[in-house]
């Protein structure tokens, strides 16, 4: 049901997830625009399904040092597309809704990763860390290296 | 100094590489095993202040230190930054986690409508 898919050769961008769930379109629409359905799947937040509206979600298990992640809601198209900025560097959130038989089809895209980190990673590609780094890096992070680097 | 709350995944790699005078730090280290002394010297900067850098390096592992008689040598441990490549992983999990979250909160409400 779950799957994960990566798009790009070098350190990876994007990240896709599909699922289907046995709930109506409507319902799935809730649980993704309702402030406290949020909350009790995802994070806190002050999220409002309107274009434009800037909101943020706290996250307490720490991914990397946002603790606050600032977003900016770009598309609600009720019951079928909802998308937001997520952070500051460009990274975009997408989900995607489709009535199947089955259910709803739900498709999260999030775009725009390795810009969130930029400047971390283009310190560590660019100084040589690849090669002190004590345990083997897979090969993909070294062509991803001189990828940057051109 | 800002204090933050150290993550799951130990000391917060991100944030001890985003500021300036630490990733000069590591580079410096990088050379090999210095006292803080001497790597005070190339900055612009207190000694005490040097050493607050050093203690969040110390924090996320990111350097050790050892004690040579009357001397602390840091030494860099460039392991902690492989999360900066896994950060992307860390994400896919992160939703993967999420999105099963959301599973469990329809079937929920499925149950609350029958």
């Amino acid at each position: 049901m779950l799957w994960a898919s990566t798009s790009g050769k070098t350190v990876k961008r994007d990240l896709n997830f599909e699922m289907v769930y046995p709930n109506r379109p409507e319902d799935v629409w809730r649980a993704l625009t309702d402030s406290d359905a949020l909350a009790g799947w995802l994070m806190e937040n002050n999220f409002k399904p309107r274009v434009g509206h800037k909101f943020h979600f706290r996250s307490k298990s720490g991914l990397g040092f946002e603790r606050i992640i600032p977003c900016k809601v770009l598309e609600v198209e009720k019951p079928r597309v909802l998308s937001y900025a997520w952070g500051n560097s460009g990274s975009v959130v997408t989900f995607r809704l489709e009535p199947v038989s089955q259910g709803t089809r739900l498709r999260l895209e999030h775009k725009g990763l390795s810009g969130l980190r930029g400047l971390a990673l283009a310190w560590v590609l660019g100084h040589g860390w690849v090669h002190k780094i004590e345990q083997r890096l897979p090969a993909v992070l070294s062509n991803a290296a001189m990828q940057e680097a051109q | 100094m800002v204090k933050r709350p150290m993550s799951r995944f130990g000391g917060d790699v991100f944030y001890a590489v985003a500021d300036p005078t630490r990733r000069a730090l590591l580079d410096l280290l990088a050379q090999g095993e210095e006292p803080v002394n001497s790597l005070a010297e190339r900055f612009a900067m207190s000694r005490p202040a040097i050493s607050q850098h050093l203690a969040i390096l110390l924090k996320t592992r990111l350097v050790r230190a050892r004690r040579v008689g009357r001397e602390r040598l840091y030494q860099l441990q460039p392991k902690p930054l492989e999360q900066i490549y896994d950060w992307v992983a860390l994400y896919e999990r992160f939703w993967t986690e999420k999105l099963s979250a959301l599973g469990e909160h329809l079937r929920k409400n499925r149950e609350k409508r029958s």
